[in-house]
């Protein structure tokens, strides 16, 4: 006490001892949450030789897996990219009454349970949902099957661009399109030669976000899909059928390429959060823009 | 009005409400029609068995204790990352957003392996009679895990803006540094807390997939309830999936709502200062 008494006079002096537990604590705790569970994943993967890994990541089941879940992101990204770019147009550019109410219902699918994302499809389509008999009689499957998987994971992937474009174009406004039209580009032009160079690394970090969890999302797509091995499996599916027939080895041989995907996602978002350090704020604080940068 | 110049108002508004309303409002409707249907008699029969009670206290009970701690490690780790320099610390700082980015499957069997009595951590612990894994103390493992960036992240660029010189002038005036944490730094924090510490809870709760492979999933025990919905779901019981599922989601558009509220006050607090 005296010690920090004494200290005062100088600028933010704080006593090292603290400093150094704190960093210590700090670097504890993400030590044994974060970085033990990544490793463990690796070392799992890989405790019965490289052959064996190698083995389990090139099973036909686990290739259809894969080609499943890259197909789902395939359908589910653009999708989510399109509906972001369109609310991002709509809410960033203009001014109309129940916006942030609109803002807030498009982040409702956050607030949900994966499972209960699932559950709202199995009761809309399933056999004994609303349109389940409609469905049946012209043979068409869509819990259970291919459809249900997309539509659970757009369903949970649904604010991800579209909450990271909406506070981009609110910060720029729209004076460039408003020129770019005054000069004699029509609508189209304007949002391909002015909007979307401006919004670009926007757009690029919500697709990465909203990519990692179209590919790893579980919950809900495992109340949609069924389990059926080698047509609606996707990754994450197959990690849990392998883990609970004990093939733990192969189990985390396909969570590593998921761990893989998150290391990568991450190492991305670093880079564009770099090259574009507003993006990692205006991801979080959407409503405060216009505060000044930190010194 | 003025005349709006920019073209595609219409359109693109027109498209939002359309997507949004056939994706997410139609569809989560269902939930709630369904339960409707069911009638205040049934709804409370299904909701108000011990099995269907006992894993929404565990939900909600796990979720709070998970909040909880991160909110206590969260602040250290936010605290550390933004006042003080060591080496790797961009790299510590990326790898904060993990659970974010790893897919909850992978994380749960990653858990279940270090916390087993014969993994990594649980080898100690054990002896030491601590069984986390498929006990309810996994569950608040897992919860933990996947809620940890949330109040991080929220209070990071909080701690950036906050000034130095008044926990100078505290300082001057004779301060310790406890005295400065709790007088001036803390009060200042208090929003960003409570909305990282809301955000963590309203993940934590609805959270399945890491938490399932650790739980042991025993009824009356470590069963959670996403968990008992997927049950009753292959039971072909509807409504006492529907009538769980409707119980959770109110709570969570409530915390929601709280949160934006939250989110708006500290946000007017801290313009005005």
């Amino acid at each position: 006490m005296m010690q920090t008494l004494t200290q005062t006079r100088g600028p933010r002096r704080r006593p090292q001892l603290a400093r150094l537990l704190l960093i210590v604590l700090a670097l504890a705790f993400l030590g044994i949450f974060l970085v033990l569970p990544l490793l463990a994943v690796f070392v799992q993967a890989l405790a019965k030789g490289v052959g064996a890994y190698f083995a389990a990541v090139s099973d036909p089941m686990a290739w259809s897996a894969i080609k499943l879940t890259i197909l789902v992101a395939a359908v589910a990204v653009p999708l989510n990219l399109v509906f972001g770019v369109a609310a991002a147009w709509a809410i960033g550019k203009f001014e109309f009454r129940g916006k942030s109410a609109l803002i807030t219902l498009i982040d409702l699918p956050f607030a949900v349970s994966p499972v209960i994302a699932g559950l709202i499809f199995v009761l809309v389509f399933g056999i004994h949902g609303w349109f389940g008999g409609c469905l049946r009689m012209h043979h068409i499957r869509i819990v259970f099957a291919v459809p249900g998987i997309v539509l659970a994971t757009l369903f949970v992937t649904f604010p991800f661009i579209a909450r990271e474009l909406i506070p981009v174009m609110q910060a720029q406004g729209k004076d460039n399109e408003e020129t770019a039209l005054s000069l004699g580009a029509n609508g189209w032009q304007t949002f391909w030669h002015v909007t979307l160079p401006n919004i670009r690394w926007g757009l690029l970090y919500g697709v990465l976000l909203c990519n990692a969890r179209a590919m790893g999302e579980f919950g809900a797509v495992s109340v949609v899909s069924g389990h059926i091995r080698g047509m609606t499996n996707t990754m994450p599916l197959h990690v849990e059928i392998l883990y609970n027939e004990y093939n733990y080895t192969a189990a985390f041989a396909v969570a590593s390429l998921l761990a893989l995907l998150a290391l990568l996602t991450l190492a991305g978002k670093s880079v564009l959060e770099w090259r574009r350090p507003e993006l990692r704020r205006a991801a979080r604080k959407p409503r405060d823009r216009t505060r000044r940068e930190r010194t | 009005m003025a005349r709006r110049v920019l073209p595609g108002f219409g359109l693109t508004l027109g498209y939002t409400m359309l997507y949004l309303s056939l994706l997410v409002l139609i569809p989560l409707s269902a939930v709630f029609i369904r339960s409707l249907g069911l009638g205040w008699g049934h709804f409370w029969e299904a909701v108000s068995t011990p099995r269907v009670i006992a894993s929404l206290r565990l939900s909600f009970g796990a979720s709070l204790i998970a909040a909880l701690i991160n909110v206590v490690f969260g602040l250290v780790v936010a605290w550390v990352l933004v006042r003080y320099t060591f080496p790797f610390k961009q790299l510590i700082d990326a790898a904060v957003d993990l659970p974010f980015a790893l897919p909850t499957a992978v994380a749960g069997i990653a858990l279940t392996a270090l916390y087993a009595p014969n993994g990594w951590l649980g080898v100690w612990l054990h002896p030491l009679g601590i069984n986390v894994a498929f006990t309810p103390l996994g569950v608040v493992v897992a919860m933990t895990f996947i809620g940890l960036p949330f109040v991080v992240r929220t209070l990071q660029p909080v701690l950036e803006d906050l000034d130095n010189e008044v926990e100078n002038a505290a300082a001057t005036l004779g301060a310790s540094g406890a005295q400065t944490f709790v007088r001036v730094i803390l009060p200042a924090l208090w929003p960003a807390l409570f909305t990282g510490f809301a955000l963590a809870f309203a993940r934590a709760v609805g959270e399945y997939g890491s938490v399932i492979f650790i739980a042991g999933n025993m009824p009356m025990k470590s069963e959670i309830a996403p968990l008992l919905i997927i049950t009753k779901l292959e039971q072909y019981d509807y409504a006492g999936a529907t009538a769980i599922a409707v119980v959770m989601l109110v709570l969570s558009f409530a915390l929601m709502l709280g949160i934006n509220a939250l989110q708006s006050w500290a946000s007017s607090r801290h313009g005005g200062r």
